[in-house]
């Protein structure tokens, strides 16, 4: 993933070690997961096919990166050892949050849903975290059901290493919406947090005004769709429910945290009578409960206000986390990624502190 | 309705010249555009239980804050339906020497094209005989059925031309985004006319407004709708409205503001990544942005340091974008003429009247 | 002649304002065919060579947005519009993405399709040259006017006088 490919030992680390916040494990092909799951399912899934929502084909515009494709033909991102050769080990990965596509959320079929959820997650604990320890992963969940949902966190989260539940992008309703509460209830009894990772959404378009048409739109919008889930989040209340619950944003950008809460207050002062349950102004709830990963990374016309856009975060700098998207074809490279030269304390926080608070995990970076 | 308008008062001795981009007139009832509707809709208003377009308490809810400030609501009727009471409040008061008016009547929430291609007859010249007429301050959004673009191509056509009108009122949610090439009759019509595009809060399209689905509370609906505006903002430029009509300016009415420096980063990095499939997009979306698009004040959003403010302004990278409005009779949470009374005089007097002045071409 | 490794001198006009040029032996003709290229070491860079119908341009192995490694990525045809929906395709071979974010770089010039004033990447002069030349210049016994013998730190290439080579100038 760097320009020049030098052994670890003569690279000179111009940042700490780090936490990726959003790894692709990625299954070669759907047979992979044929282990983890009953025949009855494998029938279904070979005559039937998945059946997610259709509509909204914007193609990926390349392939995945250069240099994750294993040597062996197989897709990039599915064979732990070579990630650990050629990641893990020479790139510092302290700790990797394994966030899988296609974990079935979106499936009409409720029970083929569920069944593929548990498959994934399956596939990920012996597959995965099992095989090297610096993984950390996302419960994939059938969450249009939630009563299944949670039967599936219970089934899963007594293994720690599962940190968060994961939802697509745009899930059938706003995420804070009650029909999902007893979901963020299991997550707050399990001390699991909550993730909504861009795309991986059909049947709805990424904007509030219909379909656009190109693959542009649908780059730029994960911003508009991810802030109308954290409006959703705040105003509906859900952290006011579960104080302890997180909420960590992947692939969305970060630029338009600080804007959001702005005008989040500005409403509040306008219409706090519509929603006498939010006891605190909604940029409090934002600081303290939205995680915000990195990729894709913020290029600001002038550097300087890329530092500019971390001081009006306040508090919220606290909760910037590193991430690649690897193997994705727009990742981040860790060395590279950042526009200007963050000031180390800065780098601490964001390449390892910040995500070690929220997830639990020790180490110094 | 009373005539008499009661002289106006100065709060200040020294006034800033103010040009409001953003006023609002109300249709009471369907009833007040009969002069101006054909016999048999008339007739069906008055007999069935169609009685004009609905939209179920969006996008202000009649009583709610946002709705109509202290003192605004008329004797009869809701606020901004009253000729005399708008001119004394909204131009008299604040020294206001041009204000452009917008009509959220919710014709684009009509499914059956002709109804909806008459009432925005009817509305348009409504504008022109109770309100253009009646104040030479006054400048107005005429509006169209947009949600068929021939229909509003045509009415475009019929009154575009009529010197008070100014601009075409387009509510930023919409069954498509604005860009879509299925608009390109309206944008061609709207271009030749010399109009902007005054793309205007709300929408009763009967899509929901989030890309997840119906929300369940206004407070989110109002606070979102400035992700609609991002992604129409997003659609006009990938789609290439500036591209093929190369003159054509549009407004983005009651949007914050912001949110626009996040934006414009993002979508610039994105178009350096994926211009291949828009080509005919052929500078950053940023400098189309700052060439052919303005933003009003309210609601205003800022950050809650004059310091911050200033950086964002700043980040915008043009001291042009942005027009003052006032949008009576609406109530927001900032006070936007406190907003410019803060800030650095030249910058002040181009919110205040010159942006307007130059992007209007009054 | 026969065959033994090839390095070639320093330009003898090298001045403050100017750095030295090395020239580079980095593949035979054949070794790159049209529409093909190479990836080679010179001057402590990395170059990708490319042959664009029968034509050599040479293009720095990195970047300008964040140092990828844009010589690896895929060749296309350019993608113009004077107008929405009308899409001109032409010089196809021509257009190089970088495969970390896609960015088109113009393999002729090295210019970015997106800013082609402010963002460009480095190229480099190439020329094909006979064997027998190149030989003859590396012989340390041939009258060498004004050049400069070694030390060298650069990628040397077996040389025959058959044949013709590809020649990279690259700053030192």
């Amino acid at each position: 993933m760097v320009a020049t490919q030098l052994a670890p030992s003569e690279r000179v680390y111009t940042r700490p070690a780090f936490i990726d916040c959003d790894f692709h494990n990625q299954w070669d092909s759907p047979k992979d997961l044929y282990p983890y799951l009953a025949k009855r399912w494998i029938d279904h899934i070979e005559t039937f096919g998945m059946r997610n929502r259709a509509g909204g084909t914007y193609p990926r515009f390349l392939e995945d990166k250069a240099g994750t494709w294993p040597p062996s033909g197989r897709r990039a991102a599915s064979e732990p050892q070579y990630v650990k050769d050629t990641f893990l080990d020479p790139e510092r990965v302290a700790y990797a949050i394994l966030t899988p596509l296609g974990g079935g959320g979106g499936i009409g079929n409720l029970d083929l849903s569920a069944a593929w959820a548990s498959a994934v997650n399956d596939w990920q604990t012996a597959e995965w975290l099992d095989f090297d320890p610096r993984f950390r992963a996302s419960i994939q969940l059938p969450f249009e059901d939630p009563p299944r949902a949670v039967a599936e966190i219970r089934r899963v989260a007594r293994d720690k290493r599962y940190v968060q539940v994961q939802f697509s992008g745009r899930p059938h309703e706003p995420m804070g919406r009650r029909k999902y509460w007893p979901i963020y209830e299991a997550c707050a009894e399990y001390g699991l947090h909550v993730m909504s990772h861009a795309f991986g959404s059909y049947g709805q378009p990424i904007t509030g005004t219909g379909w656009p048409s190109f693959y542009i739109d649908d780059h730029v919008g994960p911003a508009q769709a991810m802030q109308a889930n954290v409006i959703s989040m705040v105003v509906e209340g859900v952290f006011e429910a579960f104080p302890t619950l997180k909420l960590v944003s992947a692939e969305n950008g970060f630029a338009w945290l600080s804007s959001l809460c702005w005008r989040l207050d500005s409403t509040w002062h306008l219409l706090k009578q519509e929603v006498p349950h939010l006891k605190r102004l909604p940029s409090e709830y934002v600081h303290e409960h939205l995680y915000v990963c990195t990729q894709p990374m913020e290029e600001p016309h002038k550097p300087r206000h890329f530092l500019q856009m971390l001081e009006h975060f306040g508090p919220s700098v606290d909760r910037v986390v590193f991430a690649t998207d690897y193997p994705h074809w727009d990742a981040d490279d860790p060395d590279l990624a950042f526009p200007v030269q963050l000031p180390p304390e800065l780098q601490q926080k964001i390449y390892f502190d910040n995500a070690a608070a929220l997830y639990g995990l020790r180490g110094e970076g | 309705m009373t005539e008499t308008v009661e002289a106006s008062r100065s709060s200040t001795p020294t006034r800033r010249a103010l040009i409001d981009a953003d006023v609002h007139v109300e249709v009471a009832k369907a009833d007040v555009l009969f002069p101006y509707l054909p016999d048999h809709w008339i007739e069906h208003i008055r007999q069935s239980r169609f009685k004009g377009p609905t939209d179920n308490d969006s996008p202000y809810p009649p009583r709610s804050p946002v709705a109509a400030r202290p003192g605004s609501k008329p004797e009869k009727g809701p606020a901004g339906s009253d000729v005399g009471l708008l001119r004394q409040q909204a131009l008299d008061e604040p020294g206001v020497e041009r204000a452009i008016l917008n009509c959220s009547y919710a014709i684009d929430s009509l499914h059956h094209p002709d109804a909806a291609a008459a009432l925005a007859s009817a509305v348009n010249d409504w504008l022109i005989a109770e309100w253009l007429s009646k104040d030479d301050r006054l400048r107005a959004s005429m509006v169209v059925p947009s949600q068929i673009p021939e229909l509003a191509a045509r009415e475009v056509e019929r009154v575009g031309g009529h010197p008070g009108f100014v601009q075409v009122y387009l509510p930023v949610r919409a069954q498509h985004p604005w860009g879509t090439r299925l608009y390109r009759p309206m944008w061609e019509a709207i271009n030749r006319h010399g109009l902007v595009a005054g793309i205007h809060f709300g929408g009763a399209p009967g899509n929901p407004p989030t890309p997840s689905g119906w929300p369940s509370y206004y407070f989110e609906e109002y606070a979102g709708m400035a992700q609609v505006f991002a992604s129409q903002l997003t659609s006009l430029i990938t789609e290439g409205v500036f591209d093929a009509w190369p003159t054509q300016r549009v407004t983005l009415i009651e949007a914050g503001w912001t949110w626009l420096p996040a934006h414009m980063w993002r979508f610039d990095k994105e178009w350096r990544n994926l211009r291949m499939l828009v080509p005919w997009v052929k500078r950053a979306p940023s400098a189309y942005i700052r060439e052919h698009v303005r933003f009003t004040i309210q609601p205003l959003d800022a950050p809650p340091s004059r310091q911050q403010l200033m950086e964002v302004i700043e980040q915008l990278g043009s001291d042009e974008l942005l027009l003052y409005a006032s949008d009576y009779p609406h109530l927001h949470h900032a006070d936007p003429i406190a907003f410019l009374d803060d800030l650095p005089p030249d910058l002040a007097r181009k919110i205040a009247s010159e942006n307007a002045r130059n992007w209007y071409k009054f | 002649m026969s065959d033994r490794p090839l390095t070639l001198g320093d330009q003898p006009s090298a001045t403050a304002d100017r750095p030295a040029i090395r020239r580079y032996v980095v593949a035979t003709v054949e070794e790159i065919p049209p529409g093909g290229r190479k990836i080679v070491e010179a001057a402590g860079r990395s170059i990708g060579v490319f042959n664009i119908n029968g034509e050599f341009f040479a293009l720095r192995n990195r970047c300008p947005h964040q140092g990828g490694p844009l010589c690896e990525g895929l060749l296309w045809g350019l993608w113009e519009a004077p107008r929405p929906g009308e899409i001109t395709y032409s010089r196809k071979g021509e257009i190089l993405t970088c495969g970390w974010h896609g960015w088109e770089f113009d393999v002729r010039t090295g210019q970015s399709y997106c800013d082609p004033r402010k963002l460009r990447v480095r190229s480099y002069d190439v020329r094909v040259e006979p064997g027998a030349t190149l030989a003859a210049e590396a012989d340390p016994d041939a009258p060498a006017e004004g050049r400069v013998k070694g030390p060298y730190v650069a990628e040397t290439y077996p040389v025959t006088a058959e044949g013709e080579y590809v020649v990279v100038d690259v700053p030192a």
